[in-house]
């Protein structure tokens, strides 16, 4: 808005071209802003893995490492890009880049704070849900085009497990939707308002944290759900036959996805950009930065998991995501509809007054 | 009683809870690894590093071209040329080492009559080029007369159990 | 406006011509790929109509679901690309017989009798200060309830015959059991026993 009427008053720049100015420099910075931070959550990912594992983890390049990132992601991208002869190199190249792209594009509806969005959409969960299904195509056709058994094979088990895993991701959110009214991120957000009595982590809601946390760890292929990529033993699954830049924007997208995520459970579960408590000194405090403090949380939580959790076999994977999520969100979408209906109207006064709303 | 516990515990996910707090407590635990370049960690004076060739305190070399230690080495990897000098001693003309086929047992300081091939407490002596690792007479000599005096003290500490 | 009528151009040039190599293309990972433009490009112009909920729900059903069952089943399929295309010729004035004859009576009808039912027109347009789903949700939920849950029985019926025609129960097929496998304790499975010396465990 500011840079809009910059353009159009100071600069002299009639409304349309001002306003596609002002959000192209809006996107570009924002988008920058999250690829840069991308480098020191991995950062904080690994320095975390090895705090609980009793090492110091990175420390030498920038002061406590801070630079590691970007140096590990220059050495990619002066790294010779291999391209395996019998590869269809086409697909093979804009695999890695879709998957990049999207993880990019579903940033674009998150509510940083009040009005802080690049795409007010009426539908922005949805947005969301939907950027996140087509991840499942960055991999798959990774795998496909790089003609290796072992890389297709990891994409068909890779796929498998985040179609899987979507459909309780899918019923988590309808039932946020149901207790919020809206699709819209910042309806969800203010619906939670004003203060951490109307978070949805303290509602009957909670269960279905748990619910989206594991679903998230499995969707990201985060451990102990990496079974497919398991740095550590396999060449990490689909991506065998990537190196150089290709399978740094894996890496990058993998990454952002895992943050979106975690915004997106802060959005829908913490509140958002909203303080957990509604008195001055913290009202004062730029929305913004109680979201990046929950979803730092959520992330501190995430890397944990990698470092407590034994691995998953395929199998167990599976049955927990069908067998146990699936039925046990389904259950809740049921819960959360007879909770809006029949509790709400007759308790909802009674709660107002204990949790505020 | 112990059957509603025990669901109690799976619903609410104890063994997560445990497992967090368990891995709480060693990230805050003090570090168990080094900051390596920064700190090191103690050396034995029996530390088998890089060869060095030593000399006499007079400045005589030590080596008198017995070539124990070629016959000795089990990877082969020294070579020796040998000839009487002018004053009539007898003293290498080469004395190669290929260092990436060493392999570090020692074996070659063990045979030396006179100490003068030792096994010295270095380790960071990588190189950007294999042919660097092609240690001639020169370098070991150089080598000997930067490590002497922690050469020296390792092999007197060493020496009672000898 | 006019930025809409470009994208509209846009979109359905882009529908239009994946939609074509969809059915001329060699490779069908290719065709399935390039159904998922197509269904791209239809959210967009789902998205130009008002439409946003629509057009989010064929991504994420379409795309995000059905489109990766067919890439693996393509995917795994050993096709013998010559044999496909050596079919297409015979049948090929057929089918463009059999495409222009609906095209003609798509035409047709929508010339001659084309027009909204009286009290389909009102509904049509989104209501002013609600969002598209809520509109959405209000139609289906009142007016067409009984179609919608009967929409839902047809896919519960259709779901639970593709279950029946393919679950086999094979005898002599030990399964694991998972859920007993993680109850097992440690109090179960084991019993520390003081043994004297001289006397063994009985």
């Amino acid at each position: 808005m500011f840079l809009t009427n910059w353009f159009q008053h100071t600069a002299g720049l009639p409304y349309p071209w001002a306003w596609t100015l002002a959000q192209v420099i809006l996107i570009v910075v924002y988008q920058a802003v999250v690829m840069v931070s991308v480098a020191f959550w991995i950062l904080a990912d690994r320095k975390i893995w090895a705090a609980v594992q009793m090492r110091r983890g990175p420390n030498v390049v920038g002061p406590f490492g801070l630079l590691q990132t970007f140096a590990d992601a220059m050495k990619f991208m002066f790294k010779e890009p291999i391209i395996p002869a019998a590869a269809n190199k086409v697909i093979f190249l804009a695999a890695p880049i879709i998957a990049a792209t999207l993880a990019f594009a579903a940033w674009a509806v998150v509510p940083l704070d009040e009005g802080w969005v690049v795409a007010d959409i009426n539908v922005g969960v949805l947005y969301l849900f939907a950027i996140s299904s087509l991840g499942v195509y960055g991999v798959i056709m990774g795998g496909w085009a790089s003609n290796s058994k072992y890389g297709f094979l990891a994409a068909l088990r890779s796929a498998a497990q985040m179609v899987s895993y979507e459909v309780s991701i899918g019923f988590v959110i309808v039932t946020v939707l149901i207790f919020a009214g809206s699709l819209n991120l910042s309806d969800i957000v203010r619906a939670q308002g004003p203060d951490m009595r109307g978070w949805y982590i303290f509602s009957p809601l909670f269960p279905m944290l748990i619910v989206m946390f594991i679903s998230s760890l499995a969707e990201t292929q985060r451990p102990p759900f990496d079974l497919l990529e398991a740095e550590s033993e396999l060449v990490a699954g689909f991506m065998v036959e990537y190196s150089s830049t290709p399978f740094l924007l894996y890496f990058l997208g993998e990454y952002m996805n895992i943050i979106l995520l975690c915004a997106l459970m802060s959005i829908m579960f913490l509140g958002g950009w909203l303080p957990p408590v509604a008195i001055w000194p913290l009202t004062a405090v730029p929305g913004v930065l109680w979201l990046l403090a929950k979803i730092v949380v959520l992330f501190f939580m995430v890397s944990m998991v990698k470092a407590f959790v034994p691995r998953y076999r395929y199998d167990q994977l599976m049955r927990l995501g069908w067998k146990l999520l699936l039925p046990v969100s389904m259950l809740w979408v049921v819960v959360a509809s007879a909770w809006v209906v029949f509790v709400r109207p007759v308790w909802g006064p009674f709660f107002a007054h204990l949790f505020g709303g | 009683m112990a059957y509603l516990d025990k669901k109690a515990r799976q619903i609410f996910l104890w063994e997560f809870v445990q497992a967090f707090l368990l891995s709480m407590r060693y990230f805050f635990a003090p570090k168990a690894t080094l900051n390596y370049p920064f700190e090191k960690a103690p050396q034995s004076p029996r530390f088998r590093g890089e060869h060095a060739l030593r000399r006499y305190p007079s400045g005589e070399e030590r080596c008198i071209a017995c070539k124990l230690c070629e016959a000795i080495c089990p990877a082969q990897c020294i070579v020796i040329e040998a000839e009487p000098r002018d004053d009539g001693s007898r003293r290498t003309t080469r004395y190669d080492i290929d260092m990436t086929k060493c392999i570090y047992c020692g074996y070659c300081q063990e045979a030396c009559p006179v100490d003068a091939i030792v096994e010295g407490p270095n380790l960071e002596f990588s190189t950007e080029t294999r042919e660097e690792l092609f240690y001639d007479k020169a370098k070991l000599l150089a080598n000997g007369d930067r490590w002497e005096r922690a050469i020296a003290k390792n092999i007197e500490l060493d020496a009672p159990y000898r | 406006m006019i930025l809409q009528a470009l994208a509209f151009y846009l979109f359905a040039t882009v529908l239009l011509a994946s939609g074509v190599v969809v059915v001329t293309s060699r490779n069908p990972v290719y065709s399935v790929l390039f159904l998922i433009l197509a269904f791209f490009n239809a959210a967009g112009l789902f998205v130009l109509l008002g439409a946003e909920f629509i057009a989010m729900i064929l991504v994420i059903v379409y795309v995000g679901a059905v489109a990766v069952l067919f890439l693996f089943v393509v995917m795994m399929l050993d096709v013998d690309f010559a044999e496909l295309k050596k079919g297409v010729q015979s049948y090929l004035l057929p089918g463009l017989g059999i495409g222009g004859l609906l095209f003609a009576e798509l035409i047709i009808a929508v010339a001659a009798h084309w027009h909204f039912a009286p009290h389909a027109a009102p509904a049509a347009a989104t209501p002013k200060g609600i969002t598209n789903t809520q509109a959405l949700g209000h139609i289906l939920y009142t007016d067409y309830v009984y179609y919608f849950q009967a929409a839902g029985l047809v896919l519960l019926v259709a779901m639970i015959g593709a279950i029946v025609l393919t679950l086999r129960h094979r005898d002599g097929v030990r399964r694991q059991k998972a859920w007993t496998q993680i109850s097992r304790e440690p109090s179960d499975a084991m019993a520390l026993v003081d043994v004297k010396p001289g006397e063994g465990v009985e």
